[in-house]
């Protein structure tokens, strides 16, 4: 039987101010049909390049210079324009990352799902039933009205639905997904996959998944493909892939995602060292040798063959010795900061609203929290809960709505940076989600934390000098990064620096708003290593915002969820991870993908998140809570549940009939 | 520790106006642009001196000669000489609109900077003043201008600076609407900066690509205004050769075939405000990437 | 619409401050230095120019309102009839630029950017660039002397004999059309090419080109509406553009509009005239772009329909 998908010997080039640059080199790997293949790798590792030198739509710069790309039998090089358009019509469809912008603003959704019918050759007149009939099996519960609906008047992953459905519409041989479920929230990315690997199994198509995030990875797929540098490093069946790499990059990736089981406490996180090599760069041996840890001078000058034994290959020469590895990078923390009862941070009653009127957006109700000396507070939510209006509040860059109190070691904070005195507002700062966004691309490294010391601190002269120098070598920094200009550092090194200027006025207290969302996993590693580590020698305490429910656990002591501007829950980590918990977090932590690929039953949110504007009565989670008790909860609000340990929820249940987790989030797998 | 020191990147990019100015010398537009702009810088500030010819001088035996060797360009009604006229009309214009064009950016920048970063009120009764200025062409605004307060090239700058700042507060608020909602300003007030710091220290320098192409257009529409005033007899006043003038007094003969009276100086406009927008393109496609 | 007239009543006081600027005396600048003062006087009360600002304001916008645009100080006469007629004159002349420009601008914009990069789009640019910028007044003249002088295709004044049919008032028109189609061009041609790229390099299209659809039904469907939504409200305020090139282009070829009304005001500092002219100008704009944002919020999905439910 042909495969649905085979790339032989694919090289792809970008010209790149004249030069052509290699983004793909020698890369082999076919998919049988009805076959699930992912590919994992970093941004710039080539896989997007991968997805659409598929369906022959490379970038006007770019080039497939070596190799040949063929499906179902067919070398896609060769066809004519008729052909190719053949071929995207019946047999390659592809769902990209950001549904929202793949579907034309300007046409209703009907229209642009019934453009598949017509292409199709169907009759115009069973163009509105079979568009029906699509998107019903996508499972939109009203069609025929999204049919009438605009892209903008959808949610994102009713977005996503939809571009599924044009996908799937011809019945395909191979379907291509590059990224489908990056930035959806964890609900709805759960929501997502469901559907898609229901759809597997009932359209029989192939699949090529593309994403960044091994979980979703080992959840969708039956093999999987490692991408390094252009290469394909390794490839294996997806659970011999995560329980046993064959490969140091692979190995290094698992190694560097936060598990159940570590936290900053127990150990630091692996890294991979060094950076990736730009596109065109020259490389004799192999491409990974100068970031391994096993490499030696056989390495550094011969480049390893991709080497199948079995069903499985990897590109390294000593891929039995991927075991030492272990001795090599497993670190002890440093010693944990001292964690005290005492509070540093007290919020009671906040409240924040924007707008006036029926217009009115109730961001924050009622949020209460007391942060101690010393320890981390994950904030955890889908967007929209106002972890980041929390934020900007506690910081006084937002003014909070009358009645709401805060108070920093004892006294109270007014509204506004403004209002407070200078020793209040070196207290609290705060690490950037997206430091592209957070350094002045005018100003160099060096004038930013000079100037912070200069005017916020009031160092002159050589005290001024000395704490730069001692902030830049705390994150690692050197003396050439501090002339850069923000456009000439790496992500992580820009992370780095915004975390120096964050600690360049001794804070006590520190919001990091998803500090590492912006970043791969290998340099996310490094970054939370530096904030467990400048904790623990600083004594600050944290509030952690992240989406990512493994970099919560792995640096939070205490947890607090948040929904719709409210606070459901807050509790120590480990009590929330594991319940019982309140029904949300429950649905919150079965969304995560598994990286051991096992499935749970899943606790599934009906709905739509409702509008700040127009929030729900009784408990705000009512109107997609599975636990719902009718003529309750959506009349009384919810009393304060309290369980042990400072263990505090929102919720009509008893504490003996709340949900408890039935597995480790996240996963633990087991490493070599 | 293993989280091994990080180690310098590769190769960083070059930045900075040394930079810039090397990208801007490989735009054909811009190049071009520059060298016919040079020119008619050099003719304003050298040109009294070089030409062949006093451009005042009155020939009344040689008036409406044919171009010829002596008179590369002919001579007009008075039989001065065409050619000098042309070179020394650079002048007065080369002088009026840079000054008006660089006090309308002062102008507009400062204003474009406060509406945007204070928003609210303050943009709203802004943006409604600067709407109902653009509403009017800025020919009109001048003509109403200069009836009510006399014809004068002072008063020909000043309503060019306060007719053209709008236009550059606008495309200022515009880019600085997208610099406010960005982290390092709070990253600022989280430093207790004071208003001007964040505006001119933080958030100008950010702004200026958009600024100076902005005010390179407005040159061009500056000299295009200039000329036009000058041709309907509002704007640069005799005997001042300028062309906008010197067409004006001649143009009614172009009927007799005295074509060259006029032509050189329709000329040499043209290619001086199609140079100035050639270094404009230039500069917005090689700094807007 | 509030915003519409918001803008234009700051304007009518833009006008009316602007044509006080200086406080003199009205009598006295028209009867001339060597005039008896009581004649001044008498002509000041006349004409109700010893009145309080206030007061003047109020009448002359409420005259507006009712169309009651007061007397011209040169004529001695209401300046109504004068600015219709001119008003008329000037709007068929626009009319031709319009109907010549618009097509042509959004063509020249889809070209170059179909051929991104390549030649059709630099020398578009090029052209298009050039020709914005090029006063009226030069391009009207190198006209007159091409086509009217040495080629005698077309007559170098715009005025026609009375009772001459719409064709050859077209014929007349031609000419002094051209230099404000030239002004026009670029403009239109800029963000029609704007629109077009930003629509062509969109995910959407890239969705539609991967769904299979031919390049044709691609740029139909999928890139055109999406790439000119934004061209409209150019087109919108770009008649400002087109009334201040008036003004030279009705001087140059003779032609009685709205432009040679102003000037002629001007000249003669007949204060009632201009303000009428100039506020009438600013009323067309106000209504223009009024129009186009009703077009724009019709044609654009997310301005017809509110966000998500």
């Amino acid at each position: 039987m042909t495969d649905a998908l085979s790339f032989d010997n694919l090289g792809v080039a970008y010209r790149v101010k004249g030069k052509m640059r290699q983004v793909l080199d020698g890369v082999s790997l076919s998919i049988a049909k009805g076959e699930a293949y992912g590919l994992v790798g970093e941004s710039g590792c080539g896989k997007s390049t991968t997805a659409f030198a598929a369906l022959r739509y490379l970038p006007r710069n770019g080039s497939v210079n070596r190799g040949r790309i063929l499906i179902d039998g067919q070398d896609i090089g060769l066809l004519s324009p008729t052909d190719l358009r053949h071929l995207r019509q019946f047999k390659v469809s592809m769902i990209y990352q950001d549904p929202g912008r793949a579907l034309n603003p300007s046409l209703p959704i009907g229209r642009q799902v019934a453009e598949v019918f017509e292409l199709a050759g169907v009759p115009r007149a069973e163009w509105p039933a079979r568009t029906h009939d699509i998107l019903a099996k996508v499972q939109i519960s009203d069609p025929a009205l999204v049919m009438q609906r605009y892209p903008h008047q959808l949610s994102g992953g009713m977005q996503q639905r939809v571009a599924i459905a044009m996908a799937i519409a011809s019945n395909p041989t191979l379907l291509v997904l590059d990224e489908p479920t990056t930035g959806l929230d964890a609900t709805v990315e759960a929501e997502v996959l469901d559907l898609i690997q229901h759809l597997r199994h009932e359209l029989s198509t192939a699949i090529l998944f593309i994403s960044h995030n091994l979980a979703v990875i080992a959840r969708m797929c039956d093999r999987v493909g490692v991408l390094y540098a252009g290469r394909l490093v390794e490839e294996a069946r997806t659970e011999e892939i995560f329980r046993n790499p064959r490969h140091p990059y692979t190995a290094g990736l698992l190694r560097c995602l936060p598990q159940a089981g570590r936290s900053k406490d127990k150990a630091m996180l692996a890294t991979i060292p060094g950076f990736l090599p730009g596109p065109g760069t020259k490389i004799t041996g192999c491409v990974f040798a100068p970031r391994c840890a096993l490499a030696d001078q056989t390495c550094r000058t011969v480049e390893p063959e991709l080497l199948r034994t079995d069903d499985r290959a990897s590109k390294c020469h000593y891929p039995d010795r991927i075991n030492e590895l272990d001795h090599i990078s497993n670190a002890a923390p440093v010693a944990a900061a001292v964690r005290n009862s005492k509070t540093i941070l007290q919020v009671d009653g906040l409240a924040k609203s924007f707008g006036s009127g029926t217009q009115r957006q109730r961001v924050l109700r009622d949020v209460g929290l007391e942060l101690r000396a010393g320890e981390t507070l994950g904030l955890v939510g889908e967007s929209g809960s106002g972890k980041t209006t929390l934020a900007r509040c506690i910081l006084g860059l937002l003014q909070p709505d009358q009645g709401s109190s805060l108070r920093f070691a004892g006294e109270a904070l007014a509204g506004t940076t403004a209002l407070r005195s200078r020793h209040q507002v070196k207290s609290i700062q705060i690490v950037f989600q997206n430091p592209d966004s957070a350094l002045n691309r005018a100003h160099t490294v060096y004038r930013m934390l000079s100037r912070t010391i200069g005017h916020l601190v009031g160092l002159r002269g050589a005290a001024r000098e000395a704490r730069i120098k001692s902030l830049a070598s705390a994150v690692r920094l050197t003396e050439r990064h501090l002339s850069a200009v923000p456009s000439q550092l790496s992500g992580g090194l820009k992370q780095r620096v915004a975390i120096a200027r964050a600690f360049a006025s001794d804070p006590q207290v520190l919001i990091c708003d998803e500090p590492t969302s912006a970043l791969d996993v290998s340099v996310q590693a490094a970054i939370l290593n530096l904030l467990a580590e400048l904790q623990a020698t600083k004594q600050v305490s944290y509030i952690l915002i992240s989406h990512d429910l493994g970099v919560v656990r792995y640096l939070s002591d205490r947890i607090a969820v948040m929904y719709l501007g409210q606070m459901l829950e807050i509790g120590p980590a480990e009590a929330v991870f594991s319940g019982p918990h309140h029904p949300y977090t429950a649905a919150l932590l079965s969304s995560v993908p598994t990286l051991d690929g096992a499935s749970t039953e899943r606790v599934k949110l009906t709905g739509a998140l409702p509008s700040t504007a127009n929030l729900p009565k009784g408990c705000v989670f009512h109107t997609r809570c599975p636990r719902k008790i009718p003529g309750l909860c959506d009349h009384d609000a919810p009393p304060q549940v309290k369980l042990a340990d400072g263990h505090v929820l929102m919720c009509h249940l008893a504490p003996e009939e709340l949900p408890a987790a039935d597995r480790n989030i996240p996963p633990t797998i087991t490493l070599p | 520790m293993t989280d091994l020191p990080t180690p310098v990147e590769a190769a960083a990019p070059e930045h900075g106006w040394r930079d810039d100015l090397r990208r801007l010398r490989g735009s054909v537009s811009f190049v071009v642009g520059a060298v016919i702009v040079l020119f008619w810088v050099g003719c304003a500030v050298f040109g009294q001196s070089l030409v062949p010819f006093d451009p005042f001088a009155d020939d009344l035996m040689n008036s409406l000669m044919p171009p010829s060797s002596e008179h590369w360009f002919g001579t007009d009604q008075l039989g001065r000489d065409v050619f000098s006229r042309v070179i020394v009309g650079a002048r007065d214009i080369l002088t009026v609109a840079p000054i008006a064009t660089l006090l309308s950016t002062i102008l507009g920048t400062a204003l474009g900077l406060t509406m945007g970063y204070f928003g609210g009120l303050i943009d709203e009764v802004s943006s409604r003043l600067v709407d109902a200025v653009l509403a009017l062409p800025t020919v009109i605004v001048a003509l109403l201008a200069l009836t009510a307060l006399g014809t004068s090239t002072f008063t020909v700058l000043v309503v060019i600076a306060f007719s053209f700042a709008p236009i550059i507060a606008r495309t200022v608020r515009s880019a600085v609407l997208s610099e406010v909602s960005l982290d390092y300003v709070a990253a600022a007030e989280l430093r207790r900066e004071n208003t001007l710091y964040i505006l001119f220290i933080e958030i100008l320098p950010n702004v200026m690509p958009p600024i100076l192409v902005e005010t390179t257009v407005r040159l061009g529409y500056a000299i295009f205004t200039v000329a036009t005033l000058s041709f309907i007899g509002f704007g640069i006043q005799p005997p001042s050769p300028d062309w906008g003038l010197s067409i004006s007094a001649n143009y009614g003969l172009i009927g007799g075939g005295f074509w060259w009276a006029v032509l050189f100086d329709c000329l040499a406009i043209a290619s001086l405000v199609v140079g100035i927008n050639l270094v404009a393109d230039g500069m917005e496609s090689t700094l807007n990437d | 619409m509030m915003l519409a007239l918001l803008t234009l009543w700051l304007l009518s006081v833009l006008i009316f401050l602007g044509g006080h600027l200086l406080p003199g005396n009205v009598g006295r600048a028209m009867l001339g230095p060597l005039a008896d003062q009581a004649a001044v006087d008498v002509l000041n009360h006349e004409m109700g120019t010893d009145r309080p600002l206030l007061v003047q304001y109020l009448d002359w916008i409420a005259g507006f309102l009712t169309g009651d645009l007061g007397q011209s100080y040169a004529y001695r006469s209401p300046v109504a009839p004068f600015l219709m007629t001119a008003l008329l004159n000037s709007a068929k002349l626009a009319a031709v630029a319009f109907v010549l420009v618009v097509p042509l601008g959004i063509l020249g914009g889809v070209v170059a950017a179909l051929y991104r990069g390549r030649a059709a789009d630099r020398i578009l640019s090029v052209v298009g660039l050039s020709a914005t910028v090029v006063p009226e007044f030069v391009s009207g003249i190198v006209l007159i002397l091409i086509f009217g002088i040495w080629l005698r295709w077309f007559p170098i004044s715009a005025t026609w004999v009375d009772g001459a049919g719409p064709l050859t008032q077209l014929y007349h028109l031609i000419l002094p059309a051209i230099p404000l189609v030239l002004i026009l061009f670029g403009y239109i041609a800029r963000m029609a090419r704007a629109g077009m790229i930003e629509a062509l390099d969109a995910d959407y299209t890239r969705t539609a080109v991967l769904k299979g659809l031919s390049y044709p039904k691609v740029i139909w469907r999928h890139v055109l509406r999406n790439a000119l939504l934004p061209t409209i409200s150019v087109i919108a305020t770009q008649t400002v553009y087109l009334i201040g090139g008036l003004v030279v282009i009705e001087i140059l070829f003779h032609y009685q509009g709205i432009g040679s009304l102003i000037y002629t005001a001007a000249k003669k500092k007949d204060f009632p005239m201009l303000q009428a002219g100039v506020m009438s100008i600013g009323a067309l704009f106000a209504l223009t772009t009024f129009l186009a944002d009703l077009l724009y919020a019709r044609l654009n999905p997310r301005i017809r329909f509110g966000g998500r439910e």
